[in-house]
């Protein structure tokens, strides 16, 4: 009976689904998007360590700071920061009183004494402010674009590091044909759609001087700001790492001795097996 | 205790005989897990699943209740209590990779538990009860994953929770209502999210009570064995404790090793990046996915693109992805082949690994975008998915020619090694079958 | 029964079932207890305030408006700060206390910072169960004797805002705190 029950079930599904396979596709036409579409370009990373495996390996804290820079003098003016607090630029390798002086420049929502919407500059404990109040403010202000808060860029693009420099350099004046750019879009085969709403934001070496004196090109700007980036989403990356090798080291003569325990306890039943 | 031979608890310390006589917990564990549950003595390394998946869920449970500490359900903060927990508690990244890592690794584990299960027939008579179980926490298991992977409010999550109540959407007549009531609402907002936070709290608990019925179902008839002969006596067997503790405590290393590779080195390598970007309920993903687990469920579910006289596609896609589970449930009267493991059976071990390969495939489809050649490979697999339970295993379990089967456990580690044991022998003679052949 | 039907696997084993406790099992139990050990620590730690909370546990205070025998009331650790600047009046009032007779003994000197004894600063939090008194606000009760006064139970804070009627054991707890700036204080 439940034979003959599964049998009429099989037959059942199996004719449902086939059905649909056999069944003639519509050709897929051409889609100039996905052919003119680049995948991020591989570079090794210092935080990825050692043959680029993101099993050693730390942050450079000078290219952190640079990347911050970088961060500061072009990306926020539209992009905003908002789940890295001030405090959290010791990381970088900030001193306290620096950090006091950097959130100091920023101004953050408050309530005067009666009651108004007003601003005070920011405290340590402050996170980085929005740069719009709110969605509808930032489209309003970008062309309908909205630039997305940057604090988890790297993890919410696949590849994000790696993908973050090369949109950053991606940007291309020849638009392959087949394709024309919408007013307000710019042609770069790295975003997703190839057309990005945001104008390219690194336009000349020497845009951003240094402050630690590293020669100013376009390549380091975006290499930088994606490491400082890949920070800001994951700031626990070296901790991640110092403890994930420990924690390996560990598992790894434990499991060691686990396996010479498991070999002794078993002796005698095998050892008779092999031996009798 | 099916077996006359196992060990009885014996309490040396008069702390525990008080306790004996009062609460009998030690004695309990001591038959559950101890030297007194005799275990067939042949057991491969297969057989450490079920521990490990214990073990999973056990790590799920704990650092769930730590992230349950930190986390807010409310669709307006829940996204940021996740990068708080992230961020600013202490260890608090560590928690949760190990949550959303420790969901993936339980998954896998509890996947090769259920293909060694399938291997060695352990779902045949006396354990269809027990296989069962097991089926039913595997579907618990699938309901607290979905509603976990909703709580971050991500991208994914939110989409996620959009498509997955919308399956019963396709339901006839009642499908609208089904999916209003389950979301709380018309699209997944706090509703939905509060509900699932609920009972994403409560199933693992449910879970756990669950696996204590599948472990008390495996206790009566004893643990298979990859011969799948019944044991016979106690030459077949060694004690649970310290065998196969021993042995149990190395396969955690092992499983422990690979996880923290995971968890410190790649922890969102089994992630979508998608849903590291806050729910948008105006913006769709470009290809919604579930997480890898429910891949080969997702491509049946998709496999169904035409309408089948009056029922539509998407109904079909439904009830085929449900039937792929369900149908597990009538496995033990499918398979009816008196012979368990596949090692005595040439053509089903043939056919078992080409399922294995069918899954495998089916996984891939699920995660690929609805375009050829996915479409398509995903229609033939899912035919045979169908085909191979519904129609392929009845068959060869009536008409396969099997090879002779051990007389007993003893004699296949014997005839392993090699050379016959003359104390097994004798001893084999006259030792009590436990249970009736098959 | 098992003892009494001797079976050939128990008899491979010693006669108890017990194992030798060898270097081997010792070694491998110790290292696993010192792993457990080492994973509890972070699951007890991540019960400690956060770190957002924790950069909120010192916090920087604006004195300059504060005029003579006005007080503000500011948030700090998740309780209220009273920080108020005294009169010389008030000054004079809390000085002339005979501290001996007190019920929590303490001279204004030992409860504000040296050359800043006219700002006291202290807990808006009563000693007895942990009201907010009054006093602090405009127009507030200030109670018998000038400071503070709780309105649950009846506690009556002088302008030292040491305890002098009513229940409270202790006098309001001044925070740890320095200055930074004649008019500006960092407390925590």
């Amino acid at each position: 009976m439940v034979r003959l029950g599964a049998l009429a079930v099989g037959l059942f599904f199996c004719i449902a689904v086939l059905w649909g396979a056999v069944q003639p596709r519509d050709a897929v036409p051409r889609d100039p998007i996905k052919e003119a579409h680049e995948h991020p370009e591989q570079i090794a990373w210092t935080h990825n360590g050692a043959g680029n495996l993101g099993v050693f390996g730390t942050f450079d804290r000078g290219q952190l700071q640079r990347g911050f820079q970088v961060y500061k003098e072009v990306c926020s003016a539209c992009h905003s920061l908002n789940r890295v607090a001030f405090r959290d630029l010791a990381a970088l390798g900030f001193t306290g009183p620096q950090i006091k002086a950097i959130a100091a420049d920023y101004q953050v929502p408050s309530v005067d004494e009666n009651g108004e919407a007003a601003t005070r500059p920011a405290t340590a404990a402050d996170r980085l402010p929005l740069v719009y109040a709110n969605e509808t403010a930032a489209r309003a202000a970008q062309n309908g674009a909205l630039p997305p808060d940057l604090s988890l860029i790297t993890k919410a693009r696949p590849d994000g590091t790696n993908y973050l420099r090369s949109l950053l350099l991606g940007y291309r004046d020849k638009v392959p044909a087949g394709l024309t750019a919408s007013p307000g879009l710019h042609y770069n085969p790295w975003f997703h759609s190839v057309f990005i709403a945001m104008p390219p934001p690194l336009v000349a070496d020497d845009q951003v001087t240094y402050a630690d004196g590293t020669k100013g090109t376009k390549d380091q700007y975006a290499t930088d700001v994606s490491v400082f980036l890949t920070w800001a989403a994951e700031p626990k990356l070296e901790a991640r790492k110092q403890i994930g090798v420990a924690s390996i080291l560990f598992l790894l003569i434990i499991t060691g001795l686990g396996y010479l325990s498991y070999k002794k306890v078993w002796a005698d039943i095998k050892g008779k097996g092999k031996s009798a | 205790m099916s077996f006359p031979w196992a060990k009885h608890y014996q309490p040396t310390s008069d702390l525990g005989k008080y306790m004996d006589s009062r609460l009998p917990l030690p004695r309990f564990v001591h038959g559950a897990l101890g030297a007194g549950y005799p275990t067939p003595k042949n057991l491969n390394y297969f057989y450490n699943f079920g521990v490990l998946a214990g073990v999973a869920l056990v790590v799920q449970i704990i650092t769930g209740i730590i992230l349950g500490m930190h986390y807010a359900a409310n669709t307006t903060v829940a996204f940021d209590s996740v990068e708080h927990i992230m961020r600013d508690v202490s260890g608090g990244w560590m928690f949760r990779y190990m949550h959303a890592v420790g969901a993936s690794f339980f998954f896998a584990v509890v996947y090769i538990h259920i293909f060694r299960g399938l291997y060695y027939g352990s779902f045949k008579p006396p354990r269809e009860v027990l296989w069962m179980l097991g089926l039913v926490i595997f579907l618990l298991m699938m309901a607290t994953a979905f509603m976990g992977y909703v709580l971050v409010w991500g991208q994914m999550s939110f989409w996620g929770a959009a498509v997955i109540t919308g399956l019963f959407s396709a339901l006839p007549i009642v499908g609208e209502a089904i999916q209003t009531w389950l979301l709380g609402g018309f699209a997944p907002d706090n509703a939905t999210l509060n509900r699932f936070f609920s009972l994403h709290y409560l199933l693992p608990f449910v879970i756990f009570g669950v696996i204590i019925l599948h472990i008390w179902a495996l206790h009566i008839p004893g643990s298979n064995n990859p011969t799948g002969v019944d044991v016979k006596g106690p030459q077949d067997t060694v004690p649970f404790h310290p065998y196969y503790t021993a042995k149990d405590f190395f396969g955690l290393g092992v499983y422990l090793t690979i996880f923290a590779a995971v968890v410190f080195f790649a922890p969102n390598v089994l992630g979508e990046a998608d849903n590291y970007i806050p729910a948008n309920p105006l913006s769709t993903p470009a290809h919604i996915v579930p997480e890898w687990y429910f891949w080969p469920f997702y491509a049946i579910l998709r496999a169904f693109t035409t309408d089948l006289f009056f029922i539509p596609a998407k109904l079909l896609g439904v009830l085929a992805m449900f039937a792929a589970i369900l149908l597990l449930f009538f496995l033990p009267w499918l398979d009816t082949s008196p012979v368990r493991s596949n090692s005595y059976r040439p053509l089903n071990r043939i056919l078992f690994w080409v399922f294995v390969a069918v899954c495998l495939v089916l996984g891939v489809c699920g995660g690929k975008p609805a375009e050829e050649p996915w479409v398509r490979l995903s229609q033939i697999f899912t035919a045979y998915y169908f085909a191979h339970f519904l129609i392929i295993t009845p068959l060869v379990s009536r008409f396969e020619k099997t090879l002779p089967l051990p007389n007993s456990i003893s004699e296949a580690v014997l005839a392993k090694y090699g050379k016959p044991s003359p104390a097994a022998t004798a001893a084999g003679v006259g030792a009590a079958a436990p249970q009736p052949a098959e | 029964m098992a003892s009494e039907t001797r079976l050939p696997l128990d008899t491979d084993l010693p006669p108890d079932g017990e194992r030798r406790r060898d270097f081997l099992y010792v070694a491998t139990g110790a290292f696993a207890a010192v792993g457990a050990a080492a994973f509890v620590w972070p699951m007890i730690n991540q019960m400690n305030p956060s770190a957002d909370v924790r950069a909120m546990a010192s916090i920087d205070l604006d004195l300059a408006s504060v005029e003579p025998g006005q007080a503000i009331k500011v948030s700090w650790r998740g309780k209220p700060v009273f920080a108020r600047q005294l009169t010389p009046a008030e000054i004079q009032q809390a000085n002339a206390v005979n501290v001996s007779t007190l019920r929590d003994p303490q001279t204004l000197a030992e409860r504000t910072k040296p050359g800043s004894e006219k700002w006291l600063i202290t807990l808006g939090v009563c000693t007895h169960l942990g009201c907010v008194p009054l006093g602090a606000g405009q127009g507030e009760v200030r109670g018998d004797f000038g400071g503070y006064f709780c309105p649950c139970h009846g506690s009556h804070y002088d302008t030292a805002a040491r305890i002098r009627k009513g229940p409270a054991p202790k006098n309001l707890e001044v925070p740890q705190y320095a200055f930074k700036t004649p008019t500006s204080v960092t407390i925590g």
